[in-house]
């Protein structure tokens, strides 16, 4: 066997290089979502920020040549769509799903409109670190190239997972997440901390779009996202809003989700579409075994308003 | 659904102003000017009509026919094949007078553009793909498509020449007759270079996923693929990912060398713009339209990238011999003898089917030396 043949080992290489590769947006628009859902609020709407992000990254890469400002410039434009929602979901009536799901069309459409002129463009990427440098085998070396998001996406999930336990600021969102009246009686004001928590966790998603547009798959089209926004939004439920549960499952779809295509890559050609259902067919039996038929689901932030 | 009231009122603003233009000037001018031959054709994408592929293809075609006097082009881009693709055919009929359409993608055919056909029997529709058959289908309906397939031969000659490790990879969105037909002729392409050689094919099972077509392509150059070529509605993703990797690419639907212009080889493009003018000068000529259109490199509907800077002297020289022989016509890609990659004889010694062989159009194996698998 040659350097350029691994065979089968080209199976979990590709799963890990999944994980690695497609799990950043997972993970960052996860984690943004378990903080405005922790504070009581429902942010459908990070699909269309998602692209937002992903979209005005790769546009603002292409004019500074800089993918470090499209980074910065998708979180401001994400920071202000979760404003946006945040400010909206305010007013008395208001339901914060329905607002997420016009935010999520308007999000996309806003993109479609602003992106046009982009598509063709070539922008710099996004920079990432060779771990594989041990390895003289190019798969692994490939394999191991890991972004920094990636990198920022996993020492995020545990500072998060620290301070909603350990901070005042995390004991705040929960405070509020889970009772409004008990938050108003310490002198909170409800709004205003799902405002920060809807804004930050748009920022967060908006990161997670730079991701895909700067780095992989790498390039701005109308289809980058093709639902990862709204997948990762049912993963916070999936991961019982638990930032660390969040990264987990992001690994776990990243993974699953390059399943299909290493094992066509290896001549198991049958029954393709089943392994691309991997994914959502795991996620399946892991909320099988894990519900119980004799108590509500664990971890829910009591005001939210699929629980209330 | 916004872009269909958007369409209503746009359409309303302009009639209406046309409308009072037209008052103005009768009343100007007593004397009427006579007009052209006038005609509305619609356009129907399922992505975006810049995707550097097969949507932005058929945009150009259609953009050129805009300079032409007394056509107006009416385009939607982002259609979904379902019952979406009904409800816009309806408004660019009912709305946008529209006499002729082009509904682009495959999955438009069968039922949304047939059940149009049947309400709308004055419209002509024209389908890209090979699905119309005189004895099933309306007589306002057809078919037209391009032999690209010869395009991907072509890739396969320049990707046998220029493989080192004697494997090619395919990223392919779904098993249809004319995907496994540009699968099977990039391989035999290769083959005629060196008869060793393999093409691993991976299926994303949708015309457009980017992040399932870039794991594709990763997973490719990990099993020792050097030249990647695609079957997918933008084939950006497969090229920049492929480059990215140090390996080869051979483009398809439009050229992408501008992606990667060290690693591109070459590509099949088409070129619609000189099939939809010829649709067009029937329809203002007011002469029946042909239901069943086809052509190929001869023709003109079907283009070759110019080859890239990688390709080599010998690569060069067997790509214009071929080429060369292709442009007399009769050329065949599939002949015999040949078996699938089954073991299922295709083609018997001596069997030739030629592009123009209608027997491709229901092509449904892979030819032997394709790692993979029709379902």
């Amino acid at each position: 066997m040659d350097a350029t043949e691994i065979g089968l080992w080209g199976v979990p290489l590709a799963i890990l290089g999944g994980a690695i590769r497609v799990s950043t947006p997972f993970i960052f628009v996860s984690l943004g979502e378990a903080i405005t859902e922790r504070s009581g609020r429902i942010n459908l709407g990070l699909e269309g920020t998602l692209v937002f992000g992903a979209m005005t990254a790769y546009a603002v890469a292409v004019m500074t040549n800089s993918p470090w400002l499209g980074l910065l410039a998708a979180a401001f434009a994400g920071l202000f769509f979760g404003l946006f929602h945040g400010w909206i979901c305010k007013f008395r009536g208001v339901n914060d799903i329905a607002i997420g799901i016009a935010l999520m069309l308007f999000g996309s459409g806003l993109a479609f409109f602003f992106g046009k002129p982009f598509i063709k463009p070539k922008a710099p990427n996004l920079p990432a670190i060779p771990f594989g440098g041990w390895s003289d085998i190019p798969q692994v070396q490939a394999a191991l190239d890991v972004n920094v998001l990636f990198l920022i996406g996993a020492v995020l999930s545990v500072i998060l997972w620290w301070a909603f336990r350990n901070t005042r600021a995390g004991l705040i969102v929960r405070v509020v997440g889970d009772s409004s009246d008990a938050a108003r009686a310490m002198g909170l004001n409800p709004d205003t901390v799902r405002l920060l928590a809807t804004g930050v966790g748009g920022a967060l998603a908006g990161i997670g779009g730079a991701y895909l547009s700067l780095y992989y798959p790498g390039s701005w089209t109308e289809r980058i996202s093709s639902g990862q926004g709204l997948m990762a939004v049912a993963l916070v439920i999936f991961a019982r809003w638990n930032p660390l549960g969040c990264f987990a499952a992001a690994l776990l779809f990243g993974g699953a989700g390059a399943l299909g295509p290493a094992l066509q890559s290896v001549g198991v050609t049958q029954g393709y579409y089943l392994f691309y259902a991997a994914p959502y067919i795991l996620t399946l039996i892991i909320m099988i075994v894990t519900s119980s038929p004799t108590r509500t689901l664990a971890g829910a932030p009591g005001e939210l308003s699929i629980t209330k | 659904m916004t872009d269909r009231f958007l369409l209503s009122r746009r359409q309303l603003l302009k009639t209406s102003a046309a409308g009072a233009a037209l008052g103005l000037a009768s009343a100007a001018f007593p004397v009427s000017r006579a007009f052209a031959a006038s005609a509305t054709v619609g356009f129907i994408y399922v992505g975006p009509k810049d995707d550097y592929g097969y949507n932005q293809a058929h945009a150009e075609g259609a953009a050129t026919l805009k300079a032409i006097e007394g056509i107006t082009v009416v385009e939607e881009e982002n259609v979904p094949e379902t019952v979406d693709v009904q409800k816009t055919m309806e408004s660019m009929i009912n709305l946008d007078g529209a006499s002729l359409i082009f509904p682009t993608s495959f999955g438009y055919f069968d039922p949304h553009m047939l059940a149009m056909c049947a309400k709308f029997p004055n419209v002509q529709f024209r389908h890209c793909g090979g699905m119309w058959d005189k004895a099933k289908h309306p007589m306002n309906a057809g078919s037209y498509f391009g032999y690209i397939g010869m395009g991907q031969y072509l890739n396969g000659v320049v990707a046998g020449h220029t493989s080192k490790t004697k494997k090619l990879g395919f990223v392919a969105a779904k098993p249809i007759p004319q995907v496994l037909l540009n699968i099977n002729s990039f391989l035999l392409g290769a083959r005629s270079v060196d008869p060793t050689i393999t093409c691993q094919v991976i299926f994303t099972g949708e015309w457009s996923l980017a992040v399932k077509e870039a794991e594709a392509t990763n997973a490719l150059v990990d099993q020792g693929a050097d030249v990647i070529t695609c079957h997918v509605d933008s084939p950006k993703v497969v090229v920049e990912t492929a480059a990215g990797r140090g390996a080869f690419v051979c483009g398809y639907h439009a050229n992408q060398s501008p992606l990667a212009p060290e690693k591109y080889l070459t590509g099949a493009e088409w070129n619609w713009a000189k099939v939809y003018k010829m649709f067009v000068d029937d329809l203002v000529a007011g002469t029946p339209l042909p239901n069943f259109t086809r052509g190929g490199l001869a023709d003109g509907f079907v283009k070759m990238s110019p080859l890239g800077p990688a390709v080599g002297e010998a690569g060069r020289k067997q790509f214009d011999a071929t080429l060369a022989e292709m442009m007399k016509g009769g050329f065949a890609v599939i002949k015999g003898p040949l078996k699938s990659n089954k073991g299922a004889v295709v083609a018997t010694a001596g069997q030739a089917f030629p592009e123009t062989a209608i027997e491709l159009e229901s092509m449904d194996y892979l030819v032997e030396g394709v790692v993979g698998s029709t379902a």
